[in-house]
């Protein structure tokens, strides 16, 4: 017992296994950290920064940031929520998020977040993007309105399916979900209902059609407990892929 | 939850729905018995329930649904100038809602398949009487158009955390929703 190591978590010891991030030790601790772009199957992004811990005078995000015996990390305090209730103002104004029709609604990480860290309004003035969805496919539906570029199905297109059907391009505010397709559709790729790609969005834009409101709005899995109380079904498990695609690398290496 | 103590004066309060449905006013009347509680606590100066055409110096201000007219903004202007609390109360308010679906849409485009092209609802063209306030060309949130102190959102909020956030307040406290109560839908 004695060479387990440990870094403080607000005030509290968290064992961790050499190799681990910040978060991925205290969600295995059951204590939770708001987090959106993280996911347990998948490497870690660093995009969304929600995750974000002050330690010593600096903020880190803590799905990046390796756990080292020690470390002081502030994780629950006004301070850090404060910052990433701006975060989720931010999602929100950027894209278009009208809930009451969202048939996400009650399962989205992204709204749970929200309810829990107790943001109101977004705050900023509402971009109101245009965003067309594409209804081509015949049992997927892509709504771009509410993508917040996480990459988690570009992950795991490229990283558990081994093809690639999403990307992100653009930069800055013109940053965007894209479908690899010459034509931008998702009826000209070979996505399939069982992809990864197809279950890990964490908010409302990869759609199986024909499900709609089957599970009803207030059955679902935010209605049960807040998304801080389901830290433990985060916890780190077996990565979902090996890495990126045969077709990824080679194109790195060239 | 118990209704908060009686204050020496009742608070005045005035409410409105602008690009709202009366949704929100509805759930706010859903609070049933417990309006009882709340009666000796408030009078209402204008809301649809008086009748009264305009707002007069208020505790508290709730505003329902967005901005998508020039009346619009002259109310809610009213209100602001008014109260000394406004809160905006539901999905409409709050984020410009079901309403705001059209922004991303031109506005011509909107009336002109509404009451010209699409034959089950045209009715005889687009209506220009001068006694109908003019569409703005986005519908908006209120708060990007006055300062608004507080937010229930919701579609509409429930009774419970209507009831919640009016007794937090009268009774002094920072109003907190909490799990189950604060709602996107
Ligand atoms: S994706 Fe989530 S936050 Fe966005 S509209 Fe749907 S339920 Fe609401
Ligand atoms: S579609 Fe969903 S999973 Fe993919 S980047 Fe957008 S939010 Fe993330
Ligand atoms: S969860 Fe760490 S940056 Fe998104």
């Amino acid at each position: 017992m004695s060479d387990t190591q440990t870094f403080l978590l607000d005030g509290e010891e968290i064992p961790f296994a050499p190799g681990q991030t910040v978060i991925q030790a205290a969600l295995a601790a059951g204590h939770y950290i708001p987090h959106l772009c993280y996911h347990p199957e998948f490497k870690p992004h660093g995009s969304c920064k929600v995750c974000t811990v002050k330690v010593g005078n600096r903020t880190a995000a803590s799905c990046t940031l390796p756990a080292q015996a020690g470390l002081e990390v502030e994780s629950a305090s006004d301070e850090m929520n404060d910052l990433r209730r701006t975060l989720v103002q931010m999602l929100f104004a950027e894209g278009n998020h009208f809930c009451p029709s969202c048939e996400k609604s009650g399962n989205c990480a992204l709204q749970a977040l929200g309810y829990d860290l107790g943001v109101m309004t977004a705050g900023f003035r509402h971009l109101f993007p245009d965003r067309p969805v594409d209804a081509s496919h015949p049992d997927l539906l892509l709504d771009f309105n509410r993508c917040i570029l996480c990459e988690l199905c570009v992950r795991a297109s490229c990283e558990v399916d081994g093809k690639c059907v999403f990307a992100l391009s653009g930069r800055g505010i013109d940053k965007h979900l894209i479908v690899n397709a010459p034509s931008g559709r998702l009826e000209d790729t070979d996505v399939a209902l069982t992809d990864k790609a197809v279950q890990v969005c964490p908010v409302g834009v990869i759609l199986k059609k024909r499900v709609g409101f089957a599970q009803p709005i207030g059955a679902r899995r935010y209605d049960a407990s807040p998304i801080s109380a389901q830290a433990l079904a985060d916890a780190p498990r077996a990565p979902a892929g090996d890495g990126r695609c045969a077709a990824c690398e080679e194109a790195e290496e060239k | 939850m118990n209704a908060p103590t009686e204050p020496t004066r009742k608070l005045r309060v005035a409410t409105t729905s602008l690009a709202g449905c009366f949704g929100c006013h509805m759930s706010f009347l859903d609070i049933d018995e417990r309006l009882f509680d709340l009666l000796p606590l408030i009078e209402f100066d204008r809301t649809p329930l008086t009748d009264i055409k305009h707002c007069g110096p208020c505790d508290i201000g709730i505003v329902e649904g967005g901005i998508c007219n020039a009346e619009n903004v002259h109310v809610l202007r009213e209100f602001r100038a008014n109260c000394k609390v406004l809160i905006a109360i539901g999905a409409c308010a709050v984020t410009g809602g079901l309403p705001a679906q059209r922004n991303h849409l031109d506005l011509a485009d909107c009336l002109q398949e509404v009451y010209v092209t699409e034959v089950s609802l045209s009715k005889g063209g687009i209506p220009n009487d001068p006694e109908l306030p003019l569409p703005l060309d986005k519908v908006h949130p209120i708060h990007e158009v006055v300062k608004v102190d507080y937010f229930i959102p919701g579609c509409p909020p429930s009774a419970d955390a209507i009831w919640k956030f009016l007794t937090d307040l009268i009774a002094g406290r920072t109003p907190k929703l909490g799990h189950g109560l604060i709602s996107y839908d």
